[in-house]
């Protein structure tokens, strides 16, 4: 299993209501569900991978990210999963709302634009960054809210969410003591457990 | 030109294929060579039973038989069984040929068969004709065993609560106790919800297509339409046309007419037809100059030859009626409450009869009440009738569900005597 998902199946509770905001193949939800007896449902736009969810007997749920969570009633799950999406959706801030209105915390993952090497790129070459974590050109990129873990942070404090944890890692999903001093700059992805203050 | 002639042709093609004439295909059905992915030949069965049943309307059936279809082979401790609901204008008939000279499959043979969606190497597979049909079902063209003249319009009101009963007692009589999956697009889908209400222990899955949880003001205005149709049609008699030799064909005609633009999405239809004309100019009388108005035409011709009048009266009314929320406080997320099994909603984008929304309506309950569910809208261009065609990505969603419940199956049947749950 990829290392984001390790962490984040950590923090996971036992038997908990897990709903997977743009869960992709249902890789995580199956494996929640095996490994903590969660109760899980997955949003997701792409047929194919609806399919794969159906396959591995995930429930899925054919929403758009964008329109479709006014569906999910205030507090019906304990928690809200986002990975890799946040930076794709067009409002993120109201994404992030939702996700704590209708679970009572979120896990959300998302690169970092602060990461060295996307800061290098455009101070040393003057182009848009393209790395392993943003593997995209900026006319095809589905990434439009980029934003650092400062600017993230930035929003949570503003939006009265509490950051009750949070892990670094690269874009291997590795995490070292630079990451640890300076996560701003070294680390590619973050790991952030939500909750509402 | 060249234009013109390949739409008539294709448009000669497709009437073709809906008389049965098999224009596309070189081999004979006569022969007996179904496709590969047939059922084959199909004999339906008839179950009677006597014992009374009280309806939801307050009347009673003494005795009633139920005509159906099965295909595929019952496993050794029934875990493998499907119940598949028609919807208005169905029957038994939904995989295969009865006879030989059969040129048209069943309405669901699309999904139902060998390798197909619904596996009839790996489910048994039942399709009953439901009452107040009028294939085989007691229904109003059925003759009243205490007054030995045909039920007529004094057959009772049937509601979907009341197929689902008499479904129960088919699945009993066939020493089912629990359906691997209740089945149904549109009104089918209906009755797969009613039967989660209503049997909460008795399925393990509901696959729900192209339905809704509740008709709206609009389908019932359709519906009403067609029915007036129908009653308005001096050969109707008000409902006694079968002692008078009569048939309100023209009714019936028009009530189907309606009924398939309800079916089919503009663009479809805009697709198959445009504002082709028959002859190529205006004529600037009323006979047929446009292409839709021969097919549509030609579709209540066809329809009014097999289908009985009461039974498209009563059917439309058991749609309106249908509303599984009313008995609980008009609460469908309580109503939901009391299943058991999983669900999977699909809905079609273009269809405007029971739109994407009204799925969303299910899916939101069986949200609310913690239902396991999975959801999907599929793209396709062909209205409501999508759920009974060859879409792929539905046919691929349809057979990845369905594996894991035949998968399921097997399991029950190799670990436990009685595959019933919890």
């Amino acid at each position: 299993m990829r290392p984001d998902l390790q962490t984040i199946q950590a923090w996971v509770t036992p038997k908990s209501r897990v709903l997977d905001l743009g869960c992709g193949d249902g890789r995580l939800l199956h494996h929640l569900t095996e490994s903590k007896q969660i109760e899980g449902y997955g949003i997701e736009i792409d047929p194919d991978n609806i399919e794969r969810c159906i396959e591995t007997g995930v429930n899925v749920l054919e929403y758009d990210l964008n329109t479709g969570l006014s569906a999910f009633k205030d507090n019906s799950f304990d928690l809200v999963i986002m990975t890799q999406a946040l930076q794709a959706v067009r409002y993120p801030d109201k994404v992030l709302q939702e996700m704590l209105r209708i679970g009572t915390e979120s896990i959300i993952t998302f690169p970092n634009f602060g990461y060295w090497k996307c800061r290098s790129d455009l101070l040393l070459k003057g182009r848009m960054p393209v790395s392993e974590s943003l593997p995209y050109h900026w006319y095809n990129t589905p990434n439009i809210h980029l934003c650092t873990f400062k600017d993230f942070e930035r929003l949570c404090s503003k939006s009265d969410i509490k950051v009750i944890r949070r892990t670094v890692v690269d874009a291997e999903y590795r995490n070292s003591a630079l990451m640890r001093w300076f996560p701003n700059l070294f680390g590619a992805v973050a790991i952030y457990h939500l909750a509402k203050r | 030109m060249t234009g013109n002639i390949s739409k008539s042709t294709y448009y000669i093609l497709m009437i073709f294929s809906e008389l049965g004439l098999a224009v596309t295909s070189k081999t004979s059905k006569q022969s007996q060579s179904w496709p590969a992915d047939s059922v084959g030949l199909v004999t339906p069965k008839t179950a009677h039973f006597d014992q009374p049943i009280t309806l939801q309307c307050g009347r009673t059936l003494l005795h009633y038989q139920l005509v159906y279809e099965t295909y595929g082979t019952l496993n050794a401790n029934a875990s493998n069984a499907l119940l598949i609901c028609h919807a208005l204008s169905g029957n038994q008939h939904a995989a295969g040929y009865n006879s030989a000279d059969d040129r048209k499959p069943g309405w669901w043979d699309a999904i139902i068969g060998p390798g197909k969606a619904i596996d009839t190497h790996r489910f048994f597979v039942v399709c009953p004709n439901n009452i107040g049909g009028c294939h085989g079902s007691t229904g109003p063209n059925s003759i009243d065993l205490e007054t030995s003249h045909p039920y007529g319009p004094d057959f009772p009101m049937i509601t979907v609560q009341d197929w689902v009963k008499t479904q129960q007692r088919l699945g009993e009589h066939l020493g089912i106790t629990q359906w691997a999956a209740v089945i149904g697009g549109s009104l089918g889908g209906m009755q797969a919800l009613q039967w989660s209400i209503d049997f909460p222990e008795q399925l393990r899955h509901a696959i729900v297509i192209a339905s809704a949880p509740k008709l709206s003001s609009q389908n019932i205005a359709f519906n009403e339409i067609a029915r007036q149709a129908i009653m308005s049609d001096p050969d109707f008699h008000n409902g006694h046309y079968y002692s008078k030799g009569s048939y309100p064909k023209r009714g019936v005609s028009l009530a189907r007419m309606l009924g398939h633009v309800t079916y089919l999405s503009d663009s479809a239809m805009g697709e198959k037809f445009g504002r082709e004309l028959r002859n190529g100019n205006f004529n600037f009388d009323f006979d047929i100059e446009f292409q839709i108005e021969s097919y549509l035409r030609y579709q209540g011709q066809v329809f009014s030859q097999n289908f009985d009048a009461n039974t498209y009266l009563l059917m439309t009314k058991a749609l309106d009626y249908f509303d599984p929320a009313e008995p609980y406080g008009n609460d469908l997320v309580k109503a939901f409450s009391r299943a058991l099994c999983k669900f999977l909603v699909i809905s079609f984008t273009t269809d405007w009869r029971f739109s994407p929304q009204r799925s969303e309506e299910i899916v939101k309950a069986l949200l609310e009440c913690k239902k396991s569910v999975s959801y999907a809208e599929i793209d396709a261009p062909q209205g409501h009738d999508s759920f009974l065609l060859k879409v792929p990505r539905y046919i691929r969603l349809f057979t990845a569900y369905m594996k894991n419940i035949a998968h399921e199956a097997d399991q029950l049947n190799r670990t436990a005597p009685s595959p019933m749950r919890q």
